[in-house]
């Protein structure tokens, strides 16, 4: 590959990613406000009116427990969100179109589209982390843990919502994993309570749950604390990055979903 | 001289089976103005869609200015702009923005493209509106919106695949403007259309696909050429004292000031005015009954069947398309 393609490709990309970005900006009454309301109302109930008479969670103060995860939660599904949605909308209005006849290499699409969903997902991620210094004070343990787990779970959760919107052929196809599968496991995924409060059975079952991992090594760079080694969530985040871009590459190189 | 398309043997069999070509042939010429023309469900759009890999062939070759589809892909797409049938452009974007947009899908820096973006919006009148979002735009400005985005990579090869459909007359002869002078600056064309004028005005090399196949392949005069019988109206000034019964020509009287006469090849139309000279007929003004090219097309792709009077030997699928480079 001569530098000049680098270049042209880096505009490529460049371009998809701004793009995306003004896609959300443009709309941020639907696609960063909500997230930010909804976990604002996480903070009031959860963490002030309920989690009072919790008291604490593994030493911490239940509000300062669940920062962390709700932050994470907001990442994930804005990261998943956008893409899956832009995506779609593209196949939908065959705007898509507009790429898959230019020299863009897939990988180049891939990458557009999924940084894209990790600048919304890192900007609501932000807004949260804003709206819960009105209930919690910044706790910062290991700042490049945090960025790079927050980082890496956002690059996977756009991978997946990316062949999610490869699959969908419908508004309801991008609607089901969103509501049947990353909100539950994302609830179960130690957003709300320390998996070693779990009965053994459940622990196990949990520990299955890749969305555990991630919180997991994020509470560890805000608090400290954590119920797995950090270098093993590492390792189980790259691994479904790497599965993930692989399985979206084969999609778009295959044309499934794109082209006759 | 490299042809700006070359195709051979390309078939398409779709997943339910449906075999929309069945192994065609077809050559532009670098420069060309090329219509391809067929019914609906002929084969057209799948063969666009192949050329721009959108759609999957199933075998045979495409060669874009000498580029293999199969094994030059990235070369094949810079040398071509779409405009597809279809409005295929985000609805909520600004305009400007999907025409420098694309321009980066390309790899042309922002700078660039805007002031690439400036020249074809300016060009098809757009230029007022790029900071509006597309929905907001008429029909006919949707399809010049699609124009400036083909080309602002600067393609050598132009496809656009039915642009003027929808578009009121006045836009659709500015178009025409524009689309010849592109073409005379150098870029071929390829051109599908179901206005029928539209082809032999702009274009002069031809094919016409139906069923999955060529079934004709030449340049617009060898083919208007081929034309048994056209048939004439006449508007007559003053009623006509009587209708030359015995003439060479075929004269009808449709009302008191209007004849129909129909001139097979070999007539001349001087014959027919001599005849209504010496029967005192004066005309006002002459018509063609229906356009040339429409007539052959209904003829050539009626039932799939190539008319008797056409025969391949007279000019078939054998030519070769004039040269306009």
């Amino acid at each position: 590959m001569s530098p000049s393609h680098l270049q042209q490709y880096w505009t490529a990309f460049r371009t998809i990613v701004t793009k995306e970005v003004l896609r959300f900006a443009r709309i941020w009454v639907q696609t960063i406000l909500p997230p930010v309301i909804t976990t604002a109302l996480y903070f009031i109930i959860f963490g002030g009116l309920i989690g009072e008479r919790i008291g604490e969670m593994e030493g911490y103060r239940y509000m300062d427990f669940i920062v962390p995860g709700l932050i994470m939660l907001a990442v994930i599904t804005n990261s998943y969100s956008n893409v899956v949605s832009s995506f779609f909308g593209s196949k939908f209005q065959r705007h898509i179109e507009e790429m898959l006849v230019s020299p863009i290499p897939n990988s180049v699409i891939i990458l557009g589209f999924v940084f894209g969903g990790v600048a919304r997902g890192l900007a609501v991620g932000v807004a949260v982390l804003l709206i819960s210094l009105f209930f919690s004070p910044l706790s910062v343990h290991n700042l490049p843990v945090m960025l790079v787990i927050v980082l890496m779970t956002s690059i996977l959760f756009a991978l997946a919502g990316l062949i999610n919107g490869v699959f969908a052929r419908t508004f309801d196809d991008i609607a089901i994993v969103p509501t049947f599968v990353l909100t539950p496991l994302t609830y179960l995924g130690g957003v709300f309570y320390s998996v070693s409060l779990l009965p053994e059975f459940w622990q196990g079952l949990s520990m299955l749950n890749p969305i555990l991992y991630m919180v997991d090594a994020f509470r560890y760079g805000s608090l400290g604390h954590s119920d797995f080694p950090v270098a093993l969530s590492f390792a189980i985040i790259a691994g479904f990055i790497t599965v993930l871009y692989s399985v979206a590459l084969i999609l778009l190189n295959r044309g499934v979903g794109i082209r006759s | 001289m490299t042809p700006a398309l070359e195709i051979r043997g390309l078939k398409k069999t779709y997943k339910n089976g449906f075999q929309a070509l069945k192994g065609i042939d077809l050559e532009v010429a670098p420069g060309s103005f090329f219509a391809l023309l067929g019914p609906n469900g002929a084969g057209k759009s799948t063969t666009i869609g192949i050329i721009t890999s959108l759609i999957n062939k199933t075998a045979g070759t495409v060669k874009v200015f000498g580029h293999d589809l199969d094994t030059d892909l990235q070369a094949v797409k810079r040398s071509i702009g779409l405009v597809p049938q279809e409005f295929n452009f985000n609805n909520f974007e600004p305009i400007g923005e999907i025409v420098v947009n694309q321009a980066g899908y390309y790899g042309i820096p922002r700078n660039e493209a805007w002031e690439r973006c400036e020249h074809y919006l300016n060009e098809l009148g757009l230029w007022e509106k790029r900071k509006d979002m597309a929905r907001t735009l008429s029909g006919g400005m949707k399809r010049r919106l699609m124009i400036a985005r083909a080309l602002v990579h600067e393609p050598r090869l132009l496809i656009l695949d039915e642009p003027t459909a929808g578009v009121d007359i006045e836009l659709r002869r500015s178009m025409w403007d524009f689309l010849t002078r592109i073409n005379t600056d150098g870029r071929s064309i390829i051109l599908t259309t179901h206005y029928l004028e539209e082809a032999e005005t702009l274009c002069r090399n031809i094919a016409i696909i139906d069923d999955g196949g060529i079934i004709e392949n030449t340049t617009m005069k060898q083919l208007l050429a081929k034309l048994e019988t056209e048939t004439m109206v006449l508007d007559l000034s003053e009623p006509p004292p009587g209708i030359p019964q015995d003439a060479p020509l075929a004269l009808r009287q449709l009302d008191d000031l209007t004849l129909e006469v129909d001139i097979r090849r070999g007539q001349h139309l001087n014959d027919l005015f001599r005849v209504l000279d010496q029967a005192g007929i004066r005309v006002h003004s002459m018509r063609n009954k229906s356009n040339r090219l429409e007539e052959l097309f209904l003829r050539m792709t009626r039932n799939g069947q190539t008319p008797s009077h056409l025969t391949p030997g007279a000019g078939g699928t054998s030519e070769q398309p004039e040269n306009q480079a």
